[in-house]
Order: structure tokens, then sequence, then C-alpha cells
């Protein structure tokens, strides 16, 4: 029997199933519980907020309304039916639409093939058919694209519609928006709520996915917040006001940034200035932003992932090519890259080589390398950054997560930097390692470096002397002496401020 | 014309313009194919004619062939290297089990017949266990089909011990020695395999899934196309073609030699490539790859006619390719 959803149009509202409903599910991935007891409903016609911190759920929870991950226990009912079996791609396809943040198209192909991508009616592709009824579909819902043009020639927005559009073609009634605004400018966000608004009312029900709760207000009915694979609550967005919601994301406990830096005077001379810095990348542009930061500072980025943090220290270091400004650097930089798999250290060399990887001309005469000159300077760092190896040579990718980590930043101090940057220095390590990491650059900063640290991880910034909060591009708060209010910077992160 | 219908028959028409700029990347060796047509007029009174055109497209059948198998996986994202090799093993296995032990067969005789279905079926055992290995158990397609390469093309060798086999019965050469209409049998076979597998790839939803899973094979995965089963059809199915295509050579020359199919891999991909078939996976058409055949074919046919040495003509070939790569590359900056 194949799934018809539209025969349940005729019955009044309240009859009317919710179009997804997950009950009682619990997910865990080896030792870690993602998921506990979680239940949601999404109702017809109704924008639903999942919302929740790195690490609260919200991925895991996709996963299982996708049929992309089974539930250990809980079950999952859409429009009032029994999910498909996990297998059952096709079945789980015609209920469900998830739009990643990550593009799901396929870039070589055109719109009109993307829409209607592999469902051709027996074996042949009838292409007139398929352009009609793309274009009649684009249409119909006021999507301005041209069915012909190759998907990689489109912007990011126009390649969210196109799979948005592709969602409405299967006839999916359920939709998931995971960040949908994440790489959007602003005049782009308000068209892409405009759509939703539009699919929304025709009857297709939305769990939408945001880091932006400001978003949240505006678009959505209701919102479940999850924190630590439990959800906290579930209600209509009318009755959670931004004071509830915060508190309900960051908990009750610790509403104050844990270790208080004291208080440190500013009197070093600026070793880094940014003036007027504009840079535009997918993964966050920024605009017109300046900032200093003095020798024995650390100065803390906050912000979401794709708010532009990320970008200002890339400009800095050099990886983005700013579009306008300047940035002056008195002396040299140190970097700790964000993802350090893929920027950090080399997984097939030794501990020693990978820690010196960076002053090989100070170790080495006519491009020799001296064994005993590097294996003294890479002992000093270990020593100092605690590094657990079996011996010099280990190789980097036999290490834990923290080990390879204190290399990086042990690589990133070895030029004796006089700005060092730092972004996300403990992302996946161990709370052992954490602490001896942000020792370490806590130490460099109170030897005279001028520290820039990019986090969005509240615990990271206790190392900072002053913290600015990035949002949209813009250094939107700065918040000068610790200790600061744990819900103010997540407020103003978010967007939650007060105008 | 209301204005509706005006605009229905704007709806289901593609613009020119556009079909025109998505075939630019195809059809950019076009004009490089006029010039080696005007070059090979001047050079030779002996090249229109149709006797030349005929002896050219018998010698790109077999290439072309081979360039259909590998385009198909390399629009997959994947490539074979060993396509050369089954190029060589297949037809040699087919031969060997054929013909008599003076002619160094082994002596079993069997029907020709039956040993056109042991080429093929070498082919395609082949492309299978190939994507099986590449695709299920994940293995690197450049090692694995190197290796395959190497182990196969010493198979080839060692079976007849270095020698050439010969004295093969007319309906196993048929293919590669007899003509239709002035034309060799193997370039009317080879066009059609063209022409059918661009419509294949145009019409058929698993030509299409074939783009899909070579432009994301993430998303493809996602939009619920069976990715792994295409691939190693694929993979398959190239195997078979390349065997043919091994056949097609046999019965041009005659004999299966124990080299056959050395170092063919690289004018493939060379093909391919200038032909507008992307490396990456994903992009290109048959009618492309089609004109890297001809542009290659029509070089060689040149160079032979203007009494070039045989010892020049890899040079020239090789500057050809870099030549045709540097304009592909002029097109696609234009493009963007």
């Amino acid at each position: 029997m194949t799934f018809d959803p539209t025969t349940e149009e005729g019955r009044p509202e309240h009859l009317r199933p919710p179009a997804a409903e997950a009950e009682a599910i619990w997910k865990s991935f080896a030792r870690t519980e993602a998921l506990q007891d979680v239940s949601v409903s999404v109702l017809p016609g109704e924008c639903h907020a999942l919302v929740g911190r790195n690490g609260a759920g919200k991925s895991t929870l996709v996963g299982i309304l996708t049929g992309l991950l089974k539930p250990d226990a809980g079950t999952v009912r859409l429009y009032g039916e029994p999910a498909p079996a996990p297998g059952d791609r096709a079945a789980w396809q015609q209920r469900v639409a998830c739009v990643y943040q990550r593009s799901m198209v396929i870039p070589s192909l055109s719109v009109g093939e993307n829409i209607f991508l592999n469902r051709a009616e027996g074996s042949l592709v009838h292409w007139r058919e398929l352009r009609r009824q793309a274009r009649g579909l684009l249409l119909e819902w006021g999507f301005d694209l041209d069915v012909d043009q190759p998907v990689d020639e489109l912007s990011v927005e126009q390649k969210q519609i196109v799979e948005i559009a592709r969602a409405i073609a299967i006839g999916a009634r359920f939709l998931i928006l995971d960040e949908p605004t994440a790489a959007l400018e602003s005049r782009a966000i308000e068209r892409l709520f405009e759509r939703v608004r539009r699919v929304k009312a025709s009857g297709v029900a939305i769990l939408y996915i945001s880091h932006h709760l400001e978003e949240i207000y505006e678009i959505c009915d209701r919102a479940t917040v999850l924190r630590d694979g439990r959800r906290i609550v579930s209600a209509p967005v009318t009755e959670l006001d931004h004071e509830r919601l915060v508190a309900a994301m960051v908990g009750g406990d610790l509403a104050r940034t844990s270790r208080e830096q004291a208080a440190v005077a500013v009197d070093g001379p600026p070793r880094l200035r940014i003036r007027g810095l504009s840079a535009a990348t997918p993964l966050g542009s920024v605009e017109n932003v300046s900032l200093t930061v003095h020798a024995g500072e650390c100065v803390g980025l906050f912000g979401l992932r794709g708010s532009g943090a990320v970008t200002i220290a890339d400009a800095v270091v050099g990886l983005v090519r700013p579009s306008a400004g300047a940035i002056e650097i008195d002396g040299g930089v140190g970097y700790v890259p964000e993802d350090r798999h893929a920027r950090g250290f080399v997984p097939t060399l030794g501990v020693d080589e990978n820690l010196t990887l960076s002053i090989l001309d100070r170790l080495s005469r006519l491009g020799f390398i001296s064994g005993p000159r590097r294996r003294e300077a890479a002992d000093a760092m270990s020593e100092r950054l605690q590094i657990v190896a079996s011996s010099g040579e280990q190789l980097l990718s036999e290490l834990s997560g923290g080990n390879q980590q204190k290399v990086v930043v042990g690589r990133a101090l070895a030029v004796e930097p006089s700005v060092l940057v730092v972004v996300s220095p403990t992302v996946g390590v161990d709370v052992a390692s954490k602490e001896v990491l942000l020792g370490v650059v806590d130490r460099a900063r109170e030897d005279g470096t001028a520290v820039l640290l990019v986090s969005d991880d509240l615990d990271e910034l206790r190392i900072c002397t002053r913290v600015l909060v990035v949002r949209r591009g813009a250094i939107v708060r700065e918040l000068g002496t610790p200790p600061w209010d744990r819900h103010e910077l997540i407020s103003a992160a978010e967007g939650l401020e007060a105008a | 014309m209301t204005d509706a219908a005006l605009e229905h028959v704007e709806m289901v028409r593609r613009p020119v313009r556009r079909v025109l700029l998505g075939s630019v990347r195809e059809l950019a060796l076009v004009p490089a194919i006029a010039v080696l047509f005007v070059v090979g007029i001047f050079t030779s009174p002996a090249f229109f004619t149709t006797a030349n055109f005929s002896n050219t497209a018998q010698f790109s059948a077999a290439l072309g062939m081979v360039v259909v198998a590998e385009s198909l996986i390399l629009l997959t994202g994947s490539f074979d290297l060993s396509l050369q090799s089954i190029y060589g093993l297949a037809p040699m296995i087919g031969a060997w089990l054929i013909v008599s032990k003076d002619a160094q067969g082994l002596g079993t005789k069997w029907n020709p017949g039956l040993g056109i279905l042991v080429v093929i079926g070498i082919g395609a055992a082949v492309g299978l266990f190939n994507g099986f290995m590449i695709v299920k158990l994940r293995f690197n397609a450049f090692i694995f089909t190197l290796a395959m390469l190497i182990l196969l093309a010493g198979l080839q060798q060692g079976i007849v011990s270095g020698r050439t086999i010969y004295d093969m019965p007319p309906s196993f050469i048929y293919l590669g020695g007899a003509y239709w209409a002035g034309f060799p049998v193997s370039a009317w076979v080879t066009a059609a395999v063209f022409l059918a597998a661009a419509l294949f790839l145009r019409y058929h939803r698993a030509g299409r899934a074939i783009y899909a899973i070579g432009g994301n094979l993430e998303a493809a995965r996602a939009a619920g196309i069976k990715v792994d089963r295409i691939r190693i059809g694929v993979f398959t199915l190239a195997g078979a073609l390349a065997a043919v295509a091994g056949l097609m050579i046999a019965g041009q020359v005659v004999a299966v030699t124990a080299n056959q199919g050395n170092n063919l891999i690289f004018t493939v991909f060379a093909a391919a490539v200038i032909g507008g078939i992307a490396l990456e996976g994903g992009r290109g058409r048959m009618i492309g790859a089609f004109t890297g055949v001809v542009l290659l074919g029509l070089v060689n046919n040149v160079l032979v006619l203007r009494n070039t040495s045989t010892f020049w003509i890899d040079a020239a070939n090789g500057a050809i390719i870099l030549i045709a790569l540097g304009l592909a590359r002029v097109v696609a900056l234009v493009r963007t």
C-alpha cells in the first residue's frame, strides 16, 4: 500500500495525528547516552523548534526521525503510522525530508533533475515532463529558479531552495530544516522565512533546528529544548520567554564561568591590531570587525558556528583573504587550528618531528637537521605540555586526542610567537588534557604572549581576560572583567539581547 | 497564441543558449578536429578518401570501445586501469581454447561461439571482481587495479609463454575483420555502442544515477539510489566492453599477441579526459569522449600520411593531449 497523507486532510485538525511523533526514545553510542527518554511530536502545519547546545542530542534525534539511526528503545510514528523499517529508504523519503547543513545536491546536474532525482517512473527519464513539472512546482511555490541551470552555478540560498523543492516534490509532509540559516545573509534569511511560512501553511510539519534563538520566536510555534540527551521542556514559544529558554539550554547550575580569571591590567603593548576587517567565506563572513590584543592579554572570541569568529582567526593567520581592512601583527604568529586532523599535525610522523616542524630552520645547518638539538627542543616542549608518548618517535596517529592536541599547541608555541591564535583547543579531549592545555596557553599569556582564543565552549573562555561576542559577522558585545554571566554570553551569541 | 500558451511552450523547451552553453565542454575539440581535417587534406591526396577514413575508423574502433568503458567508470567517480589487461587477456584465453596446438592453442578446440562467450565472460568477471573489491571492500582503485593490470598481463604472457596465437576461425575474427557497406564492422559496432551509451546515460534512470553518484555520492545515496549496485554494475559492464574491444583488435591483426593491450590505458584516459570526461566524476558526455577518440585517431592518421617517423608519433600524441587539456582548461575558465 502506498502512503498517502492527503487522505488525512479532510479530518478536523484535533483528530489528525501528529506528522511525527517520537515517544520515549533511548539511544546510546559506546559509552555515551545520546538520548534518554526523549519524546517529541510535531503537528501538521506546525513549525517546531528543536533547541540545544552542541552535544545535547539534536543530531541523534534527527537521525532517528529520518530513519538513519535506530533507537535502542522507544517508538517513532509518522502521520499516525508506525515508522518504516530502518532499511527501507524509499519509504522514509516519502514521509520525511531533511535539509541538512551540508548541501545534498548534485552539483553537475540541473535544478530540475536535482528536484526529481531518482524519481523517474519506469526506467526512462522523460525530460520534457521532468522540466515541465519542475517548472510548475517552482512557479507554484514562488521559487525563482531556472530549471535548466546547473546547480553548481547556484548560491547557497538557491541550493537550499532546490533541496526544499525536492522535499515538496517527493510529497514528504514532514520537513526537517537543520540550521538552514547558518550560511545565509540576512535578506536571504527573510526570504527563507517567507518560504517556511508558505510551506507550513500548506499543512506540512516542520522541525526547525537553529542556534539562533531569535529565529525561533519569529517563525516557530512550539519549541523543544534538549540538554545532555534529555528533554527539558516542550512548550509553545509564546510561553517560553528568553530567560526560560536560555535557562533550559544551559541548566540552572554554574551560572557564572567556573574559575574566575583574576582581572588583568592591560599594560602590555598592542601585538595584534585588526581594523575594519571584512571577509566573505561560506563558513561565516565578517564585516568591519576591529579589535586589539595586547601582550599579556587573552581575548576570547565567543560565537556560534557560522558566526564569523573562526573567520577572524583564519584571517589573522592568513588562511582567509580579507576583502577589506588591515591586520597588523607585531612579531610572529602561532596557530592552533580548529580541525587538528586536517591542519594541525602530520599523523604519519613522530612526536618530535611534529613538535619541531615549524622551527626546523633553527635546528638545522645547510638544510641538515641536527638530531640532538631537535631532541633537546622537543623534550623541553614535551615536558612543558606533559605529552604522554612511548618515545619521541611514536607516531602522532597512535596518540590519544588530548596528546595530539598538546603536540599541536606545542608546535604553535615552539616558534615563540608574540601572537597566539587558538581555535577551540579542547574539543574532543579528555578532562585532564583540557586542564593542561588551557594551563599552557594561560602560562604563555602570562609570559607576554598576546592570545586570541576562538571558542563556543564557555569552559574554555575561563582563561580569557576579556571576551568579545561575535554574531552574524560582527562583534556585538564586549565583556571586560571576569567573571561573566553565562546567560548574558549565550543570549548575546544567540541574538536574544533586548535591542 | 494566448499568453498562457506562450508560457507553456517556453516552459517545456530548453532555451537554445543553455543547450549550447552546456555543450561547450563536450564540443571543445570540434575546432581542433576541423583543423586536422584541413591539415590532412593539404597533406596528402590520400586523406580525403573512403579507404583512408575506413582505415582510421578501424584503427580507432577498439580504442573507442575501451574509452566508452572507462568513461562510464570515470563518471561514477572511479576508474579501472586493468581494462587494458582485460583487453589482452580475455581474447587471449578465448583464442587459446579454440585454436589447435600448432597455432599455440591449448588443443581443446572449443566451438568459436563458446570462445566468444568466454571472452565476454572473463571481461565481465574481472570487472565484477574489481568493482566488488573497490566498492564493497574499499580498496584504493589506483593500487588495486594497477595490481590487477600487472597480474592479468602476466597471465597473458605466461599462458602462451610469450608466443602469439594465430590461425583463428573466421567467426572469431569476424568482428574485427569483416566489412559492412565499405566500413569495418568494428567501427559500426563501436559507433553503435557510443550511441547506446549516450542514450542510456541521458534517458535511463540508471544512467542518470551514474551522474548523481559521481557528482555527490552521499546525496545519491540519500535519494534512494542503489549506489553500490550501480557502481559494481558499471565496473562489470566496462570489463565486458573492454573484452569485446580486445576481440576486435584480435580480428584486425588476425592474431593475439602476448602483449596485446600494453600501454593502451594511457591513450584511453587521454581520449576520455580531452573529451571532457572529468576525472573526479559526475561530468562529461559520450559525445565528448567520442570527439576525443576521433581527434587522437586523426592525429595518428595525419602523422602517418606525412610519413612522420613512427618513433616520433608518441611524442606528437603527447603534445596533442597537452594542447587539448590546455584548451579544455581555457574553456572551463571562460565559462565561470
